[in-house]
């Protein structure tokens, strides 16, 4: 850690509750807790999780003609779409290629996109060149995750929220927008909140007994048993949103065959699919990690593990991989680990039920 | 986190029991596992593997990440703790006692010298 990492605003809030720090995405971030990442998990799963984010990008876009001017560079559309709204989308590449997913809400006035970490200053560029009349900001807040069944518990201010909503809540004195999403699988919130009020939000909600810190080990593992797919590792610039399983994250009136069909960066590449991104379950004991090949019957290189880890919740080894687009579902397949092979199933995802309040 | 006086240590965090007849028996430290987390797959040698001093000779297995066990003599593996095949977290729980990995028959009794007492393994893990 000798570069100067950047910190969030929980930065001592999370040295005073013992976390493990390391350097994540330009940022010194929790990996976990006292109480390690397996426990960390599978409290999220039965209780509620708090989870620093913040760093993420945030960005707020207004303009003249915000949302006509923003679908030129989203396949989004936002006729229909209300406000308090949030959405799943895609930034593509001219080859269509995915470089970065975001989570789109609609405001009043205002856009508001979350990027991941490692993308904000490329997207922030990309976004600006695609819409040079539209007004861009990074918000300086912090960003938390109350992830997990006993979540609507805890923010029982925002509980009337549906999955995939936002609106402003007053918290700890203060107006912050909430969402009804996550990275988890579970039902829960993030919560945009100015920077100064950040850790007595956190501490507010920390005294209560259903709540614990999660660090970003627990955070990749509780995603993965989701099947919620990580910029960088299942999703890059070279896989298409059909590849990757997303092409739901085209707005139906965008795809071929649509009156306004296309229009957004790739939109001529978006069906491309040579490859697709399936779920592995281990036969074994075996852990598979990312870079693992997979091979056929036969021998045949046919795939290649993006993630993987063995499931806190169901002891099992998970997978997420690319494969050949022939080979078929629920194919038996060998990975390769330290040159022996492992047996691995495709199989349905998610691993463990999504349990969204909607 | 525990470092017995009676053990000696490898700086690449392994422990080692010297039945003083030529065998050692071999595990993982605390300050190690503190690290990895608690194991969820363990990968052994074969009874009659040969190693040298320094060989990767075992793999222990978090949720996080996969990690090399080192042989920290010479020897042949003439046992290992088949327990861990099905409980792995035994090494976590027990790291000093039921979790240990596998026993050698030194092939070189004079490596011994190598290894660090306690105090020695305690200050390279940064513990006063």
């Amino acid at each position: 850690m000798s570069e100067a990492l950047q910190r969030t605003p929980l930065h001592a809030l999370h040295l005073e509750l013992g976390a493990r720090m390391v350097p994540f995405a330009n940022y010194e971030m929790p990996l976990q807790y006292a109480d390690g990442l397996k426990a960390e998990h599978l409290w999220t799963r039965a209780h509620a999780g708090l989870f620093d984010v913040s760093h993420m990008g945030q960005l707020r876009v207004r303009g003249a003609d915000l949302h006509a001017t923003l679908e030129r560079a989203l396949p989004v559309d936002f006729a229909g779409w209300t406000t308090g709204k949030q959405k799943y989308s895609l930034l593509l590449n001219d080859r269509g290629g995915i470089d970065d997913d975001l989570m789109v809400t609609r405001l009043e006035g205002e856009v508001a996109i979350v990027v991941n970490a490692a993308c904000k200053a490329q997207d922030l560029a990309r976004l600006r060149a695609l819409c040079p009349d539209l007004e861009f900001s990074v918000l300086d807040h912090a960003l938390i995750a109350l992830q997990g069944p006993r979540a609507k518990e805890v923010l029982a201010a925002a509980a009337d929220l549906k999955f995939m909503q936002a609106r402003s809540v007053n918290l700890v004195g203060t107006e912050c927008c909430v969402t009804r999403s996550g990275y988890t699988g579970e039902d829960g919130f993030e919560i945009s909140v100015p920077a100064s009020h950040a850790v007595a939000l956190a501490r507010a909600w920390l005294a209560h007994p259903a709540v614990k810190p999660v660090g970003l080990g627990a955070r990749d593992t509780l995603r993965l048993e989701a099947a919620l797919p990580l910029y960088g590792q299942d999703l890059d610039a070279d896989s298409s949103p059909r590849e990757a399983g997303l092409a739901w994250a085209i707005a139906r009136t965008r795809r071929a065959g649509s009156a306004q069909a296309g229009g957004f960066p790739g939109a001529a590449f978006i069906e491309r699919f040579r490859k697709r991104l399936v779920g592995l379950l281990g036969e074994g004991p075996v852990p598979v990690r990312r870079g693992a090949q997979l091979l056929d019957a036969a021998g045949a290189i046919v795939g290649e593990v993006t993630s993987g880890t063995v499931s806190p919740t169901l002891g099992k080894p998970i997978m997420l991989a690319y494969v050949d687009a022939g080979v078929a579902d629920h194919a038996s397949l060998n990975a390769v680990v330290r040159q022996q092979p492992v047996p691995v199933r495709i199989v349905s995802l998610p691993f463990v039920p999504k349990r969204y309040q909607r | 986190m525990e470092v017995p006086e009676n053990l000696q240590y490898a700086a690449s965090h392994e422990w080692i029991a010297d039945h003083g007849d030529g065998t050692v028996s071999v595990g993982i430290t605390a300050v190690a596992l503190d690290q990895l987390g608690e194991l969820v797959y363990v990968e052994l040698p074969e009874p009659g593997a040969q190693f040298k001093r320094g060989d990767a000779c075992a793999v222990v297995e978090s949720t996080k990440a996969a990690s090399d066990v080192y042989a920290p003599l010479s020897g042949e593996v003439i046992a290992v703790n088949g327990a861990l095949t099905d409980a792995p977290a035994l090494v976590n729980t027990a790291p000093y006692s039921e979790g240990w990995l596998f026993k050698l028959k030194l092939a070189n009794a004079e490596e011994v010298a190598t290894l660090l007492t306690a105090s020695a393994y305690r200050a390279l893990a940064g513990m006063s």
